[in-house]
């Protein structure tokens, strides 16, 4: 397990998503609502790179012809197949037992800290006036 | 339920080892305007004023919006310079033809309005201009890319010489017919433009679409593209019927045909259904001479795309069985949203040998490449 | 093989009317004096989807000498039922009369086949249980006209063509499903079109027998349409029975709509499950015909494919011809499948039965 930097907090926007390619591994991270969250940027089902999809909300209904939009911002909708997926937890609305995209923890870590050990910054170079956000796996 | 999932490597290899052949890729123009310098005044005027009608509702949307923009593209498929999906040919390089290894790809342009044009003149001309823009812009600058001789059906003579003037022009790989015409495809009437196919030792791909102005269930127009979507598969399973008892191959016994876009696993089940319905109506086709299998079985191919998607991942190969490895040609459908890729979209394991019938011998040998 | 006994549940057999005189008592004053002021009454309103004399249409053995095939109860008692001797056998009648253009009129043909079937057919054997036809284009009148005859526990199922003016699940065919549900009915959509529209989306075929091999792909925009638009979200207990759908076209939907699901249901939201599990929890079939694979480790692949044992329900379909002597189950299936199938199933789907 190893931590690696990946971005500058602030550097990815509410609502967007960073491609990032960390040890070999092609990652998606998310800023959901000031969040961050990481993804594996491959579709389970045929490998779409899913940081070219659209980042929704869940439409939702009880009933025919009553339509709700809610989680704004949290979901992700595969830029080829439409699956849709959770970005915060990587479950698929299809198939949420089943059907997942993997996720990475985040954690939003300073400069300071980071100048300490042990990081991996292969991308992003650091300084200990900044926060950072850090996956690991 | 179970789902599929691609928990496997790519397996980019594989394919380009093959010389893949993809059997459904469909480049776009960059501007309506791209048509113009192989149309003349007349048609260079008319479809700047009042453009294409067909039978349609909207004046430039389908009738079923997509879930994507650009009429259902995949999302990373926009070029950076901007235009449509699959209007740059870098681009279908990069993310189709060197990505994937592959040998030859076969062009299915659902551009240029002339294939369900209700001018037919002004069809045929659009046509024309789409295959020329096919071999001049395309084959010429790509020469993996093979092109499909457009025709207006609702012109027959127009058609027949359309044919004829690219047969022996090896940048033409087929005749594309879209399959939703006024009629079904079987009927009489189309019978010269078929014959010119076999003639002309042209395949026939029948890509999903056209606009016949016939509802897209034999009850009515659905509400969503959650049914029109499915409903593909059963405009093929209508195409198979008429072909086959309008007694198209007993005519025709050279025709070969390719059903694009249709999936496949429909289709052991109408045979069945075929062969049992036959022999109790069998007097009223007394043109028939084989049973409706055997006709399928000598002359209808398939291709893949959208590829069904089984509960049990391993029943796909089952249904392939049945109808025949040597049958079924893969196809991507670059660069829609459902297209296929060919590392993934087969979840099981597919023997070698027939995998390489799937994804190159059988294309081959279908379109007389070499 | 033919089926092990008596006791069977028969959830297709089709009684004809001889003409459409005979409907002319069972029509009230206005409409009996309507109907002859146009001589309708010598005219035939069979539906044109079911060509009497076509061979798939009744069985050599079954052919009458003379009439329509179905249109004698002693010779649908002899052969459907004396034959078969099932505990019930649903009577669907494939009459025009839904159909027909002016919605009055319809309703009133209508009401006149479901008092017709009730007198001439119902009260002479006690095994026979019925639909009740509608006049479909007008959903408001088929919710009166269901009302009506549900008070008749014979009526055990509401009968829809399959291919109509508009997909079955449209919204406004809603009143349809409320008045069955409102009184523990089935909806059985049987095979075949009105033309309203060609029944296929290429245009008008040439021959029947393109048309009959048709009505199965139809069944799939049936249930496209019946789940998309939420119709067993709104109606949550019930239950579409499809009849002489064919069966076997059942997996290769199931994946194909299953696959459009998971990418487009954003569009119909009110979905909570796939197609194919909302088939298996609301859609029962008919066996006749099955069109079955040539051999039993194909069909049996198929009857693991459809994943649900729940689903299919024995019938003859008489005086259809989909097989010859008493041999109208398909071959190999395990003993246990075959009881609910000849009646188990049917039982659970028609409340009224049991």
């Amino acid at each position: 397990m190893a931590r690696h930097v990946v971005a500058q907090v602030g550097e990815i926007a509410p609502g967007t998503c960073k491609a990032v390619t960390v040890a070999g591994r092609d990652i998606g991270v998310f800023n959901v609502n000031g969040e961050h969250y990481a993804l594996i940027n491959r579709c389970p089902h045929e490998g779409a790179p899913l940081c070219w999809g659209q980042i929704t909300g869940r439409f939702e209904s009880d009933r025919p012809g009553e339509y709700r939009l809610t989680h704004v911002g949290e979901m992700l909708r595969c830029p080829w197949h439409g699956w849709e997926f959770d970005i915060k937890t990587g479950q698929s609305w299809c198939h949420p037992e089943s059907v997942k995209a993997r996720t990475y923890p985040v954690t939003i870590v300073p400069g300071e800290a980071l100048a300490k050990g042990p990081y991996v910054a292969e991308t992003v170079p650091v300084t200990i006036e900044q926060d950072y956000v850090v996956v690991e796996f | 339920m179970n789902v599929a999932v691609t928990d496997r490597q790519p397996d980019t290899a594989a394919q380009s080892n093959l010389g893949f052949v993809d059997c459904d890729v469909h480049p776009f123009v960059k501007s309506p305007a791209d048509f113009d310098p192989f149309l003349s005044q007349r048609w260079r005027d008319l479809r700047a004023s009042i453009g294409a009608r067909s039978r349609t509702t909207f004046a430039g949307a389908p009738n079923y919006p997509r879930m994507s923009p650009g009429v259902g593209q995949r999302m990373d498929s926009w070029p950076e310079g901007g235009g449509m999906p699959g209007s740059d040919l870098k681009m279908m390089r990069e993310q189709l033809l060197d990505k994937f290894g592959v040998a030859y790809g076969m062009m299915m342009p659902l551009v240029g309005s002339g294939l369900g044009e209700r001018n037919v003149e002004f069809g045929a001309a659009m046509c024309t201009a789409a295959n020329d823009w096919q071999a001049q812009v395309w084959c010429d600058a790509e020469p993996r890319l093979k092109a499909s001789v457009q025709v207006n059906t609702e012109y027959v003579e127009a058609a027949v010489k359309e044919i004829e003037k690219r047969a022996g022009d090896r940048r033409f790989a087929q005749v594309m017919i879209p399959p939703r015409g006024l009629e079904p495809l079987g009927r009489r009437r189309y019978w010269p433009i078929l014959e010119a196919c076999a003639a002309n030792g042209f395949p026939i791909a029948l890509h999903l679409g056209g606009a016949s102005g016939h509802p897209s269930t034999g009850g009515g127009w659905p509400s969503f593209y959650h049914e029109e979507h499915p409903s593909y598969p059963q405009s093929k399973e209508a195409l198979v019927t008429s072909l086959v008892i309008e007694g198209v191959f007993e005519h025709i016994p050279n025709l070969k045909v390719a059903l694009v876009e249709g999936g496949f696993a429909w289709l052991p089940s109408l045979t069945w259904r075929l062969d049992k319905q036959y022999k109790r109506l069998r007097n009223e086709v007394p043109h028939l001479k084989k049973l409706p299998s055997e006709y399928i079985r000598d002359h209808i191919w398939v291709t893949t795309q959208p590829i069904e998607e089984p509960e049990q991942p391993e029943d796909l190969l089952t249904t392939m069985e049945w109808i025949g490895w040597d049958r079924i040609m893969f196809s991507t459908d670059y660069p829609h949203w459902d297209q296929d890729d060919p590392r993934y979209a087969i979840k099981v394991p597919i023997p070698a040998a027939e995998k390489q019938m799937l994804f190159r011998d059988n294309a081959m040998s279908f379109y007389g490449l070499t | 093989m033919t089926i092990p006994g008596p006791g069977a549940i028969d959830v297709d057999i089709h009684p004809a009317l001889p003409g459409t005189h005979v409907l002319l008592p069972y029509m009230d004053d206005y409409w009996r004096a309507h109907l002859k002021m146009r001589g309708l009454e010598r005219d035939n309103y069979n539906a044109a989807a079911f060509p009497p004399n076509a061979a798939i249409n009744c069985r050599p053995d079954w052919r009458p000498a003379k009439g329509f095939p179905g249109s004698d109860f002693d010779t649908l008692k002899a052969q459907a039922l004396d034959a078969f001797q099932p505990r019930y056998a649903i009577c669907n009648v494939l009459h025009g009369g839904p159909a027909i253009f002016s919605e009055d009129l319809s309703a009133a043909f209508c009401r006149a086949i479901n008092d017709w079937v009730a007198h001439e057919w119902l009260d002479r054997d006690s095994r026979l249980r019925a639909s009740i036809v509608v006049p479909q284009h007008s959903p408001e009148l088929a919710a009166a006209e269901i009302k009506r005859c549900a008070a008749d526990p014979r009526f055990v199922q509401v009968l829809l063509w399959e291919m109509a003016e508009i997909p079955l699940g449209r919204r406004m065919n809603w009143p349809i499903y409320r008045a069955a549900d409102a009184h523990d009915l089935p909806i059985g959509v049987h095979a075949g079109s009105s033309y309203r529209h060609p029944p296929t989306n290429l245009g008008w075929p040439s021959y029947y027998l393109e048309d009959y091999v048709s009505w199965s792909t139809g069944f799939a925009g049936v249930l496209n349409s019946l789940i998309s638009e939420g119709v067993f979200t709104e109606f949550p207990r019930l239950k579409v029975v499809l009849l002489e759908s064919g069966v076997t076209w059942l997996p290769a939907w199931m994946w194909r709509a299953n696959k459009t699901w998971r990418g487009v249901r954003a569009e119909v939201p009110w979905l909570d499950k796939s197609p194919a599990d909302y088939a298996r929890e609301h859609v029962r079939l008919s066996i006749q015909p099955f069109d079955g694979p040539p051999d039993h480790a194909k069909l049996l692949k198929i009857i693991e494919e459809i994943g649900c044992e729940d689903m299919l329900m024995f019938s003859t379909d008489y005086p259809h011809w989909h097989f010859d002597g008493n041999d109208a189950i398909p071959d190999g299936l395990p003993d246990a499948l075959v009881r609910k199938i000849l009646s188990e199933n049917a039982l659970k789907t028609y409340s009224r039965l049991s």
